[in-house]
């Protein structure tokens, strides 16, 4: 008998609350703007953070009261873009689609080692020491801090120990580009064909010696090929990404180091 | 004099956070500004508040009558989680701002042992109602004022120069620690002397 009065004490006090909680919830209801629910179902729920707020909510309040533009969904698109101004009734345009790529051709054998390096598997915790095991402390270090945070597991391990990013799964969140301590990996359009694959800013003799495919800065693409669009700054070319692809490909079969290359 | 005794009591003499260390989880999350920790006090007061007086009328008026004391716990913590949802809701309409700013401690409040723990010491105390009442005030009279504390001390702190090993949490431990040091000179010779007692 005592088991039944415990049980009804119990669930009747559980009814009874729950019965108020729902008619204050009733009564206390807050009214969501119907723009802002909308935009909440379209969002991709990936909440990668690359449109700069915290997730696919707080983007979308955002956009809701006019805050932020549509359009800065990396992973949505164009096709959310237009979507997205479709609730809001504004015509939008997507910013171009970015994708992550590593700026180092250096792997095992390519790149020279200055000491041996047997701690954390974790670049940031390589770059402590000495800033890394390579002679070329702008490179890829190869532990993989980058292949850790990638939500959409677009960075892998290629043969040879050295890791790549698979555009077609690469979101363009950014946040590789951030756990990165030598910034190798930056975002970049996904339409570029040629790119500079290195980082360093070493002087050329420096460039020599610690890697075999580095950039030298020698120029040699930016004067002989001038409509190719590479500019050298820093001791490093960079590529302009709109330049006529014929005078980019001869850039690539001229440039000593083989450091361009193309996607 | 009973009632001006018992706020006493719950406000310095056993205050909840800094002499009886109940309630520490929101103590250390919410100080880091004053404006949140003034409304997560206010939310707390609320609640220990009405969580005394119902749980007062559900022992004595339920549970007592029909010998099931033994179900105290788990019917306080329905009471209590209940209006902690009531407060949460009531905050959502009227303070969105600060309900953001609450976050994930003003449900938190559900399982403080401070709510908890003042409902279950109104019953071994024996208070009757208005006395339960008072305690219940008194305790998140007693949480507000100690968190508001910590919070000013936080947001001088911030602009020290604290060693990196102590920055953040740890250092407000120690405050915490040196700040309940300081509340062990409330004692019941407070009420003694005040002919209360």
């Amino acid at each position: 008998m005592a088991i039944l009065y415990a049980f009804l004490v119990i669930a009747g006090i559980g009814a009874l609350l729950g019965l108020g909680l729902s008619i204050a919830d009733h009564k206390l209801a807050v009214e969501k703007d119907e723009k802002l629910v909308a935009l909440e179902q379209i969002m991709p729920g990936a909440n990668c953070g690359g449109c700069g707020y915290a997730g696919c909510a707080d983007y979308a309040a955002a956009v809701a009261i006019g805050k932020a533009l549509p359009g800065l969904c990396s992973p949505g698109g164009q096709a959310l873009a237009d979507k997205m101004g479709e609730i809001m009734g504004i015509e939008v345009k997507a910013g171009e689609k970015q994708v992550a790529f590593i700026f180092c051709k250096g792997d095992c054998g390519n790149t020279k080692k200055v000491y041996e390096y047997k701690g954390l598997k974790d670049c940031n915790a390589a770059s402590i020491l000495f800033r890394g095991d390579n002679g070329c402390k702008y490179g890829c270090l190869h532990l993989g801090s980058c292949m850790a945070v990638c939500d959409s597991g677009a960075i892998y391990r290629m043969d040879n120990g050295s890791l790549a990013v698979d555009p077609a799964k690469c979101i363009g969140c950014g946040k590789c580009t951030k756990v990165c301590p030598n910034g190798v990996i930056k975002l970049i359009e996904d339409r570029a064909k040629f790119i500079v694959a290195c980082n360093s800013r070493d002087k050329g003799a420096d460039v020599r010696k610690n890697c075999e495919v580095g950039c030298i800065g020698c120029k040699i693409c930016q004067i002989k090929f001038p409509e190719a669009g590479f500019k050298v700054e820093d001791n490093l070319a960079v590529a302009s990404f709109t330049a006529p692809e014929e005078e980019a490909a001869k850039a690539m079969e001229a440039c000593p180091r083989k450091a361009i290359i193309r996607r | 004099m009973k009632i001006i005794a018992i706020l006493l009591t719950y406000i310095f003499i056993n205050n909840f956070i800094l002499v009886k260390f109940l309630g520490l989880c929101p103590f250390i999350g919410v100080s880091k500004n004053s404006e949140s920790a003034i409304g997560m006090g206010l939310a707390v007061t609320f609640v220990t508040g009405t969580a005394s007086v119902v749980c007062w009328c559900v022992y004595h008026g339920l549970l007592e009558t029909l010998g099931l004391e033994y179900l105290k716990t788990i019917a306080f913590i329905l009471v209590i989680a209940a209006l902690v949802q009531l407060v949460e809701m009531v905050l959502k309409k009227m303070s969105p701002s600060l309900y953001k700013a609450l976050g994930i401690f003003l449900p938190l409040i559900t399982t403080n042992c401070a709510v908890l723990g003042i409902a279950i010491i109104n019953i071994d105390e024996s208070f009757n109602l208005l006395e339960s009442f008072a305690a219940g005030v008194a305790a998140g009279i007693g949480f507000t004022m100690a968190i508001i504390l910590m919070s000013n001390i936080r947001e001088r702190l911030e602009l020290r120069p604290v060693r990196r090993y102590v920055k953040g949490v740890p250092i407000a431990f120690i405050s915490a620690g040196i700040m309940a040091l300081a509340f062990m000179a409330f004692d019941n010779s407070l009420l003694t002397n005040l002919h209360l007692a």
